[in-house]
């Protein structure tokens, strides 16, 4: 089995004022390159807190994160933010689309990090539109588009950059179900056709049926691993 | 790093339409800042150019000692006599001394602005007035006639007091004077003044002390020999000033005032503007935490984010700064003010907006928008960004 994500004990602390909650404990998780694992739990169990860690957008209290072949455990600020350009392709619940760019300008976002060319830029983000299905809306602006439209464009932008690992937080969790099935349909086949490595944070257990693996988190602690029987390739 | 910086400032700025309204209390507040301490340079500039338009190196103003203004000296007959035909005052034509023994009393005329009564120098002046002043130019009507009750009038008075128009007659001593002629004089102190026949004014007033001695030398050079002499005179008990530095002298009061306005009310508009800014500044940047945060999650630096919020708050400083200048310079440039000037009668001059006014302007709406805008974008970079995006 070919790791992409190692986490050995694990834990992480918030401190708020001189009170001191330990939101995670001694988590060990293994994910597997050309996984779909969908990361379950009740509210308040730390799914964000988990799925920011693996993302490199926080850092663990103890304990050893690899990522991509890297340890972000104890990277700084600024090589961590390098590091997430190359490996991470972030998915939100509510799109975090810059409002003012269209919607090939919002995809080209991550190209402005690489060595691309200003040409080269915009046919690699055309692509990423194509491949969600999106091409002909490349000039919209983000209040131009549905929500689930609206999100196609985010994932797009989470793709330009050909990341290694898609780091999704309820991507679903604001759209409707017919929406929120197509939506994980095409997370299906960018994980299936495209081999992409996929967390996905999810409330709900329909949506988690499209992973190849889920994770059951409760109380900070993961109970449970199942392999999705129904889907798993 | 540079293209990303670029990258975000540029979108930032392109979504400042967007937040019109907030980045209007930003413009506004700067814009004003601004034209406060425009215009009050420019007071201070006008004042300024006035006062140093008044004088010449070459002529000499003579109070009684101690005096520091023409109202609080007084000169005997006998004296100005002295002075007059004291060495080095150069002579006319005709072998006269080129030099004019003033009175100077003050009138209340109604000011044209308010209507309610303000003072106005009337100057009595001797015959070679005209030769010693050549700067003053009669441009309506004709030079006053010897024992008439006949005024000339200056031009800035004109503009300040009404009921001074050629023809007008003003009633002060118990009698009617009329306007005979309006003069100008390079917008000099003079210019607001009236002026009378030395004699006639004496009489009107029933004094015989003169307030001041204005000579005008064979050369400037001439003047520490000349000074020396009527110092040393222990009858005369004079000051000798040249015009230029006795005006100076006189403006200087005012201008501490004007220092101290555009330094103090400059100082506390700029205070406000500075908190105006940075309020708005962080309201602008919590506003955009999501985005900023999203953006610093793909994988943007914090520098981007700190220069973008940056270059925000100095454009915004920039515009206001420049609508306040040209505000300023529109409403005020050639505008007349009256002051109190020397003799605590009204001072007519212009409001000058320099250059250099104009470009401090703008200096210090960049200061403004520096401060301003430094700590919201150092905040803005420093959040966490877990953090930062939980708030959406
Ligand atoms: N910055 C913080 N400071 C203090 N406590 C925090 C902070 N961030 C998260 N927490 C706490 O950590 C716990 C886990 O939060 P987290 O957001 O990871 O849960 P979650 O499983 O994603 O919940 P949800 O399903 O509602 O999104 C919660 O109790 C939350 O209040
Ligand atoms: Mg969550």
């Amino acid at each position: 089995m070919n790791a992409i994500v190692t986490l050995q004990n694990v834990t992480k602390r918030y401190t708020r004022g001189k009170q001191t909650v330990e939101v995670l404990h001694g988590i060990d998780l293994e994910i597997a390159q050309g996984d779909f694992v969908a990361l379950m739990g009740p509210s308040g169990s730390g799914k964000t807190t988990l799925l920011n860690l693996i993302g490199g957008l926080d850092q663990p209290s103890t304990g050893s994160v690899a990522v991509a072949g890297e340890r972000i455990d104890s990277l700084s600020g600024s090589r961590l933010a390098k590091w997430r350009a190359r490996h991470i392709g972030f998915v939100f619940q509510f799109y975090n689309l810059m409002p003012m760019l269209t919607a090939q300008r919002n995809v080209e976002l991550p190209l402005l990090l690489t060595s691309l060319s200003a040409s080269q830029r915009k046919r690699n983000a055309e692509a990423a539109l194509a491949v969600v299905g999106l091409a002909e809306r490349a000039r919209h602006k983000p209040n131009e588009l549905s929500g689930g439209q609206a999100q196609r464009v985010a994932i797009a932008r989470a793709l330009v950059a050909d990341p290694t690992l898609l780091v999704c937080d309820e991507p679903t969790g604001d759209l409707d179900r017919s929406t929120a099935d197509e939506i994980l349909n095409l997370l299906q086949v960018l994980n299936r056709e495209h081999g992409k490595t996929i967390v996905m944070v999810t409330h709900d257990p329909k949506a988690a049926e499209f992973a190849t693996h889920q994770l059951h988190l409760d109380k900070g602690k993961l109970v449970g691993t199942t392999a999705t029987s129904t889907t798993a390739a | 790093m540079f293209k990303q910086t670029i990258a975000v400032t540029s979108m930032n700025l392109r979504a400042l339409p967007q937040r019109l309204g907030i980045s209007l209390v930003i413009v506004i507040g700067i814009a004003v800042t601004v034209a406060v301490l425009v215009s009050v340079g420019a007071m201070a500039t006008g004042f300024q150019k006035t006062l140093s338009n008044t004088g010449r190196d070459d002529r000499v103003i003579v109070l009684r000692g101690g005096s520091e203004a023409e109202l609080s000296s007084t000169i005997s007959r006998d004296n100005t006599l002295t002075i007059l035909d004291a060495p080095g005052v150069k002579r006319d034509a005709d072998g006269k001394p080129i030099g004019s023994a003033d009175m100077v009393a003050i009138v209340s005329l109604p000011l044209k602005a308010s209507g309610s009564g303000a003072n106005v120098t009337l100057r009595g002046v001797g015959p070679k007035m005209p030769v010693l002043r050549p700067e003053i130019r009669i441009v309506e009507g004709r030079m006053f006639t010897p024992a008439l009750r006949e005024l000339i009038v200056g031009r800035g008075a004109v503009k300040q007091f009404s009921g001074l128009d050629l023809g007008s007659k003003v009633s002060f001593r118990d009698a009617d004077w009329t306007v005979v002629g309006i003069f100008e004089s390079n917008g000099d102190a003079h210019e607001s003044e009236l002026m009378t026949d030395i004699e006639t004014a004496l009489s009107a007033y029933r004094r015989n002390l003169f307030q001041s001695v204005t000579v005008m030398l064979e050369s400037p050079e001439a003047f520490n020999a000349y000074k020396d002499r009527l110092t040393t005179d222990p009858t005369l008990g004079v000051d000798v000033k040249r015009e230029p530095d006795y005006y100076a002298k006189q403006s200087q009061g005012l201008k501490k005032l004007l220092d101290l306005l555009s330094f103090g009310v400059g100082g506390i508009m700029a205070l406000g503007a500075i908190f105006g800014t940075l309020n708005t500044m962080y309201t602008a940047v919590s506003s955009r935490g999501v985005e900023i945060a999203t953006l610093r999650a793909i994988g943007f630096g914090a520098l981007p984010v700190v220069v973008s919020v940056f270059v925000e708050a100095l454009a915004l400083a920039l515009i206001g700064g420049a609508l306040g200048a040209i505000g300023a310079w529109i409403f005020f440039n050639g505008n007349t003010v009256n002051t109190l000037g020397a003799n605590f009668t009204q001072v007519v001059f212009n409001l000058t907006v320099s250059p250099a006014l104009l470009v401090n302007g703008i200096v210090w709406a960049c200061v403004i928008g520096v401060i301003g805008g430094l700590f919201p974008a150092v905040r803005a970079a420093r959040l966490p960004i877990a953090t930062a995006l939980r708030a959406g």
